[in-house]
């Protein structure tokens, strides 16, 4: 039935943007209608696709990176006061400097590769998973770890065993914010120097005035970040399900 | 397991320089049950935290001793009003849950016996999620046994469970918990009439034993005796208060 929804809402959503192109007879290159845009992507699909490659793995392997270093930045935090009393404040200055604002620095310091994009990314999701892991870490009922103390448990057992599992559905969220703002990183990135990704295909396209070709890249992007956070919404709802003990 | 054997707390308790309680001598004879009552906000949950060395807000002088001289690390389980079961683990390896934490190979064949024995043989693999809740407190209570420790402190466990439950409850953990020094915080002064061997109130100036009725524990809910005894606490709690 969502499904259902979904389509319908995209239906309308194409039928009003062929009507706005009809009414208002706007030119190609400003604005094309829908079926020159699919058009456009049928004809370059090779091209679409290559590019949509790098953009997916600078995204996937950024996801990766940024997620794995954001939960054990928010494992070391939660374990150590000291720690946290000094990293916390660091962190959260950090979140002053616009990220965007460091992509030129980036392509500098990385090259115009791969690695540039996918630091970007790591770097836009890096804060969010870490504040929503550490808050879950820090969250967890003081009678469970009480407990714990009780059976002669050490610090590292109770964070391994109890606050970590307590912790995944805030991990979960993290994930699910890291899963939309990854690709803005990378496409950023390829917007400020690259040679290929779909954000570099689109400054080409724009530049060529080739507007279909740009909006196809565009769409395609739309498309792999919303498959994206599904993929990773599923997982998240697992992590979850399973800290909550609901089955299946 | 090791001989359950007595404690006794000595001292006073001060949170910012205001005082909890002062000058107190409270005394858990070994094997036996204690409960301990009093208004809210006087202190029992803290001398619960101090006898288990957990932290707590402000600070204690005095002496926790133990008649056989030895420290009570690893030596007390501890159970809590809230059953404090994990819930992505079943029930079977929430009872093991002491020996997963410590990363020991747990007992399982030990833990299935226990299991049986508080009447959840046939919710091992099922999660607490789907357990009501008198059976998970039951879950906490073979949880509780599996650690095997001679001292039992135990935090109002009972308490918000219904009357029905509760009742089963309290012969259940009776029967289970003998040979073993426990202290039971209770709110209730019928369960301290029909639970405890010795039954002490707890004001900020003194530890005050209070008289047992005649008849050992668990006694009947319904035995006179039990139940004079109820009132005449709750008359002299309400008396506190006033």
């Amino acid at each position: 039935m969502r499904w259902f929804y979904g389509v319908t809402a995209m239906m309308v959503g194409l039928v009003l943007w062929q009507a706005i192109v009809w009414i208002t007879g706007v030119p190609k290159f400003i604005l094309p209608s829908p079926l020159q845009v699919a058009e456009a992507a049928y004809t370059s699909r090779a091209l679409i696709a290559e590019h949509a490659i790098v953009t997916i793995t600078e995204v996937i392997i950024g996801l990766l990176i940024g997620t794995v270093l954001g939960a054990v930045t928010a494992i070391q935090l939660a374990g150590s006061q000291t720690l946290q009393r000094l990293m916390l404040p660091i962190l959260v200055f950090t979140q002053a400097v616009p990220v965007f604002a460091l992509a030129p620095i980036l392509t500098l310091w990385f090259g115009y590769g791969m690695a540039s994009k996918i630091v970007m990314a790591v770097l836009i999701i890096y804060f969010p998973v870490t504040s929503a892991f550490h808050d879950g870490l820090s969250r967890v009922d003081t009678g469970l770890i009480d407990l714990a103390r009780t059976m002669g448990a050490t610090k590292n057992q109770i964070m391994r065993r109890i606050r970590i599992p307590h912790a995944l559905p805030s991990l979960a969220t993290g994930m699910r914010l890291a899963a939309v703002y990854a690709p803005i990183g990378a496409v950023i990135g390829e917007w400020v120097g690259s040679s290929e990704g779909l954000g570099y295909l689109m400054l080409l396209a724009s530049g060529r005035v080739k507007i279909d070709l740009m909006f196809a890249s565009l769409i395609t992007l739309a498309i792999i970040t919303v498959i994206l956070h599904t993929a990773v919404g599923i997982l998240a709802d697992r992590l979850s399900r399973y800290a909550q003990g609901v089955t299946a | 397991m090791n001989e359950a054997p007595s404690i006794t707390l000595q001292g006073s308790h001060a949170i910012d320089g205001r005082t909890l309680f002062d000058g107190i001598t409270l005394t858990l004879p070994a094997a036996e049950w204690t409960c301990l009552l009093g208004p809210s906000g006087v202190g029992k949950s803290t001398i619960l935290r101090l006898i288990l060395g957990l932290d707590t807000a402000g600070t204690f002088t005095g002496s926790i001793e133990t008649s056989d001289a030895k420290p009570l690390d690893n030596r007390i389980s501890y159970m809590a009003q809230s059953d404090l079961l994990l819930p992505w683990l079943t029930v079977l390896e929430n009872a093991v849950l002491g020996a997963r934490l410590r990363d020991e190979k747990p007992d399982l064949d030990r833990a299935q016996t226990l299991l049986a024995r508080v009447g959840l043989s046939d919710h091992q693999t099922k999660k607490p999620a789907a357990l009501s809740g008198g059976m998970r407190q039951r879950a906490a209570l073979a949880r509780t046994l599996m650690e095997d420790r001679p001292i039992v402190l135990l935090d109002e466990p009972f308490s918000a469970l219904d009357a029905g439950t509760r009742a089963d409850m309290q012969e259940l953990a009776a029967e289970v918990l003998t040979d073993k020094t426990v202290m039971l915080v209770t709110h209730d002064p019928g369960e301290a009439a029909r639970m405890a061997h010795q039954i002490v109130l707890l004001t900020p100036s003194e530890a005050k034993q209070w008289p047992v009725p005649p008849i050992p524990p668990i006694r009947p809910v319904d035995a006179p005796e039990t139940l004079s005894a109820q009132s005449e606490l709750l008359a002299h709690m309400r008396g506190f208060r006033a």
